[in-house]
């Protein structure tokens, strides 16, 4: 009887599936989009400016962090997923194969992730270079006046209290980014813990989003956690300059993003993939990335497609515009005409 | 031959109405049923992964590490059940409180009032605890409690370290708020059942109001221990306020100001994030052993407390 | 129990006056302890949520991140729908079998769904969530509001049962016997007499479930998932109060914070609300743990 019962509700839900899969294709629909916080402020602004342009265009995001935009689109429940850490092989055939489909990378402007700290008294930006950096994260060093931190900051007196560290708990692009950095400036870090958008974290506690390890920071003292840039500016946070393969101390910004990119710009792979973390040359922020949005080549549903196919092309030319204001760097011009010629690839049926 | 017999067709006719009607309340009883069921196999198959990949092993490993694809649950079970008893431990004994002084000390006229408040307690949403225990109650205890019990009771392992204000210890003293009002409601109906003719026989014996009390909380012991466990099921299973307060990192200390992880705070984490099918098919196990959990207790609590009430 | 147990040192009258008195005082602090979170929780909410509670609030969609106004329409629109569709499962399921509980009690079945009952009811709203996952968002390749109000749905079932089963053993049995003694027949009976007899007491119930189903984050985080705009179609995402708030609130920005607690400042309202008047209602009719 049970069983029975079991069997009556799974069809009825079945059915239920069935009737409002065949809803899909219908005019106007929205566009549904979930995965990484790190490039959330410019999407949500983009979103809401090209409503304006287009009012057809109602593009839903919410940022639940790059791993679950990898996961939904891979299991067909977005339109359209958004990632920092470009997808790995075996993730491309799983999404491909389940969806009998080819997923495409689209790369929209460039972020940084920055270290923010809350050291009560301390108002300016402090220098932090990789063997202080993965240091605190390691669990190794334990105190903000540790000679390590202390050395590079002559001129700043370091408080005696122990270094609260944040970082993140969902799947993220942000993680994946400042382990990949990690991992390439520090042999212990890369066999220990190891580079991927959600990893175990030796010491530390855990927010959720770019937005909760924000909140963790402000909210404790003598803490530092990674977070995108903006949302340290936004919330007048403090960050550390870091210090790139050249020497120098580097900040965040424009000018030091363009450059980190601008590196290695004519070795980008067809498919856009490419991380740009501790990149060579004067000048460069070597804690960056490009954030990519995830699309299917084969959009099945015209509608949404075309809608998808206009945005981006806005979002990859006058889009661009608004990056700067939000922290964010756009991309550099190469890089836009290959991404535009992938998106003109993307086939509507 | 049934023509002949009028008063036996309405009769059955009647039956008939009865008989579809009972059916249709059956089914519906069914549903429901059928939903619990179907709640446990769908988490039961689609764990089948990490089951098979893990056996039994996944309850007692430590490690939780998307990157090995290597998944245990220990560390969240810890942090669910150390934090629920803490809150029980802390709870019980304040809900007895309001209990006796609802049913026993304040007067009739304001009782309904009082009451009425300790029930919106109960009816608060989690989702606010949760928020007013980040930016109220979690920078109170890390300015106010944690100093003070790490300054007298630092020499206990429990109050050492670190202080950061979240953590398994305001975790388990908002999980107490909020399972304060469920406790004490069951406590006060199971003291109501006792007869009050044994409250006098004491009283005549020449007991102190106090006395008499302790009498009838004894005598309905089982049946507060029934609310003891279904506020612990409760405390089990809550999930926003615990997720916003405890830290969220898989890890196993002696200190209770350390952050901790719980099981529901896990899944509300990382199950729409978890990409690798390993990682999700662990997620829906620790769901599983959440469920298994909450059943049991549930059971329990329900045993113990019509054992009481029942006699009544 | 002999009395000898009850009264320790019946001799020593002092000390057991004294620790009268001590564990009296002892009880009326606790109701203080209990009380003073819930007022604190009230007065703050109220305190940091009217001040943001203004038209924009009731009439704006979210702004981007980190720009300032913006209001939560969407998000209670978007409740209101969950809420809605988690009725049309919760109450039929609910007040029927809650009928077959209390009307056919003494069936092997009852006991059986008695006990499921409360069960299910003390399944964590995560768990829900994973289910409606499970079973609604993958087959349908898509969030949606249908899953997150099949998700509240089955969580507002435990509740509408088990206040229809009390309610309806409340009316009196010498009603169903005069019903059926005029011959009207038993199903009628249950449905014209008992049913309408209970009925505002089965209402305030489906109440108290909807408030509770109105505060439910958990199950919706992977159901209806959220939603920065407009929508009104069933198989879309969907905003939700709740899940607004949890967003908000986890975020670093302060002007969200304000409407967070402008959002969190009208659940508890709402709580409030049914709670007082399930209160009215019900007065004293029973007093059951739901």
């Amino acid at each position: 009887m049970k069983l029975l019962t079991v069997l009556l509700l799974s069809l009825t839900l079945l059915s239920c599936g069935d009737k409002k899969d065949v809803s899909v294709s219908k005019p106007g629909g929205q566009i549904n989009g979930a995965g990484a916080t790190f490039p959330y402020p410019i999407y949500s602004k983009w979103f809401n400016e090209y409503a304006k342009i287009n009012k057809d265009a109602k593009i839903n995001y919410q940022s639940i962090g790059s791993g679950g935009g990898i996961k939904q689109i891979t299991e067909g429940t977005v339109d359209f997923g958004a990632s920092d850490s470009p997808m790995n092989d075996e993730d491309i055939s799983k999404a491909n194969s389940k969806n009998n489909n080819k997923i495409l990378h689209i790369p929209t402007v460039i972020g940084s992730v920055v270290l923010t700290y809350n050291i009560p008294g301390i108002d300016k930006n402090i220098n932090l270079s990789s063997e202080a950096i993965s240091g605190i994260y390691l669990g190794k060093i334990k105190k903000w006046n540790d000679p390590i931190i202390q050395k590079e900051n002559p001129d700043t007196k370091l408080p005696d209290k122990e270094i609260i560290v944040a970082y993140r708990t969902d799947g993220s692009g942000t993680t994946f980014v400042f382990t990949d950095y990690l991992g390439k400036v520090s042999d212990e870090w890369k066999t220990k813990v190891g580079v991927a958008k959600d990893v175990k974290f030796p010491i530390g506690q855990g927010g959720k989003g770019n937005e909760g390890v924000t909140g963790l920071v402000k909210q404790l003292e003598y803490s530092v956690g990674y977070v995108e840039l903006i949302y340290a500016l936004q919330n007048n946070l403090k960050y550390a300059n870091v210090k790139n393969t050249e020497g120098e101390f580097v900040s965040p910004n424009l000018e030091s993003l363009t450059k980190a990119a601008e590196q290695s710009v004519n070795e980008i792979p067809a498919d856009l993939r490419q991380s740009i973390t501790n990149a060579k040359g004067k000048g460069s922020y070597p804690i960056s990335s490009y954030t990519y949005i995830l699309i299917y080549e084969n959009q099945k549903d015209a509608n949404k497609g075309k809608v998808m196919k206009e945005f981006l092309q806005w979002a990859l030319g006058d889009g661009e515009k608004f990056a700067k204001d939000l922290g964010y760097a756009p991309l550099p011009d190469a890089v836009v005409q290959k991404a535009k010629s992938i998106v003109t690839g993307i086939k509507i049926q | 031959m049934n023509t002949l017999d009028p008063g036996k067709e309405i009769k059955s006719r009647k039956k008939a109405g009865d008989i579809i009607f009972e059916n249709i309340t059956l089914l519906f009883a069914l549903i429901l049923v059928g939903l619990v069921v179907y709640i446990a196999i769908e988490m039961f198959l689609d764990s089948s992964e990490s089951r098979s990949k893990f056996g039994f092993g996944f309850i007692f490993s430590q490690n939780w590490d998307p990157v090995k694809e290597d998944f245990g649950a220990l560390p969240f079970i810890f942090g669910t059940i150390v934090s629920s008893l803490l809150a029980l431990l802390i709870s019980l004994p304040v809900s007895i409180g309001v209990a006796v002084f609802l049913s026993e000390i304040i007067h009739k006229s304001l009782r309904t009032s009082i009451s009425f408040l300790i029930e919106i307690l109960a009816a608060i949403p989690s989702i606010i605890y949760g928020f007013w225990g980040i930016f109220v109650f979690a920078p109170f205890m890390r300015s106010t409690v944690q100093p003070f019990l790490s300054t007298y009771f630092g020499f206990l392992p429990f109050f050492k370290g670190q202080i950061y204000g979240t953590g398994l210890l305001t975790a388990s003293i908002i999980l107490a708020i909020m399972i304060t009002p469920i406790i004490s409601s069951i406590t006060r109906d199971v003291l109501k059942a006792i007869p009050v003719s044994q409250r006098e026989a004491a009283y005549a014996l020449g007991a102190t109001k106090w006395e008499a009390i302790k009498m009838a909380l004894l005598n309905a012991r089982s049946g507060i221990l029934g609310g003891s466990v279904l506020g612990l099921g409760r405390a089990i299973g809550e999930t926003m306020a615990v997720t916003m307060v405890i830290g969220n990192k898989a890890q196993i200390k002696d200190s209770l100001f350390e952050p901790a992880y719980s099981m529901a705070s896990v899944i509300a984490n990382e199950f729409a994030e978890a990409s690798g099918s390993l990682h999700i098919s662990s997620l829906i196990e620790i769901g599983l052993i959440l469920f298994g959990v909450t059943f049991i207790i549930n059971s329990l609590a329900r045993i113990l407390i019509y054992s009481v009430t029942r006699k009544a | 129990m002999t009395s000898a147990s009850i009264i320790k040192n019946p001799s020593n009258l002092r000390s057991r006056k004294i620790i009268n008195s001590v564990m009296l005082t002892m009880c009326i602090l606790a109701a203080v302890i209990t009380i003073i979170p819930l007022l604190y929780i009230f007065f703050y909410t109220t305190q940091s949520g009217i001040s943001s509670l203004n038209v924009d609030f009731f009439t704006q969609l979210p702004k981007p991140v980190g720009e300032e106004g913006g209001g939560m329409a969407n998000a209670i629109v978007g409740s209101a729908i969950l809420i809605g569709i988690g009725a049309l499962i919760g109450i039929p399921v609910g007040i029927l079998s809650g009928i077959y509980i209390s009307e056919y009690s003494k069936t092997f079945v009852s006991t059986i769904v008695k006990f499921i009952t409360d069960v299910l009811s003390g399944v964590p709203s995560i768990i829900v969530g994973i289910f409606a996952y499970g079973v609604i968002v993958i087959p349908m390749q898509r969030f949606s509001a249908l899953a997150g109000g099949f998700a509240l749905g089955i969580l507002m079932i435990p509740t509408i049962t088990k206040i229809t089963e009390e309610m309806l053993k409340l009316v009196p049995q010498s009603l169903r016997e005069a019903s059926l003694a005029l011959g009207v027949s038993r199903w009628k009976t249950t449905l014209k007499i008992v049913l309408k007899t209970a009925s505002s007491g089965i209402v305030t119930g489906v109440l108290l479930a909807i408030a509770r189903a109105a505060g439910e984050t958990a199950p919706l985080l992977f159901t209806s998932f959220g939603n920065s705009f407009w929508q009104t179609s069933l198989d879309e995402p969907m905003a939700a109060l709740p899940l607004q708030i949890f967003v908000y609130a986890i975020s670093p920005y302060d002007d969200w914070h304000r409407q967070a607690w402008a959002g969190a400042f009208v659940l508890i309202f709402l709580v409030f609300v049914v709670n007082l008047l399930v209160r009215i209602v019900t007065r004293n009719k029973f007093s059951g743990n739901l």
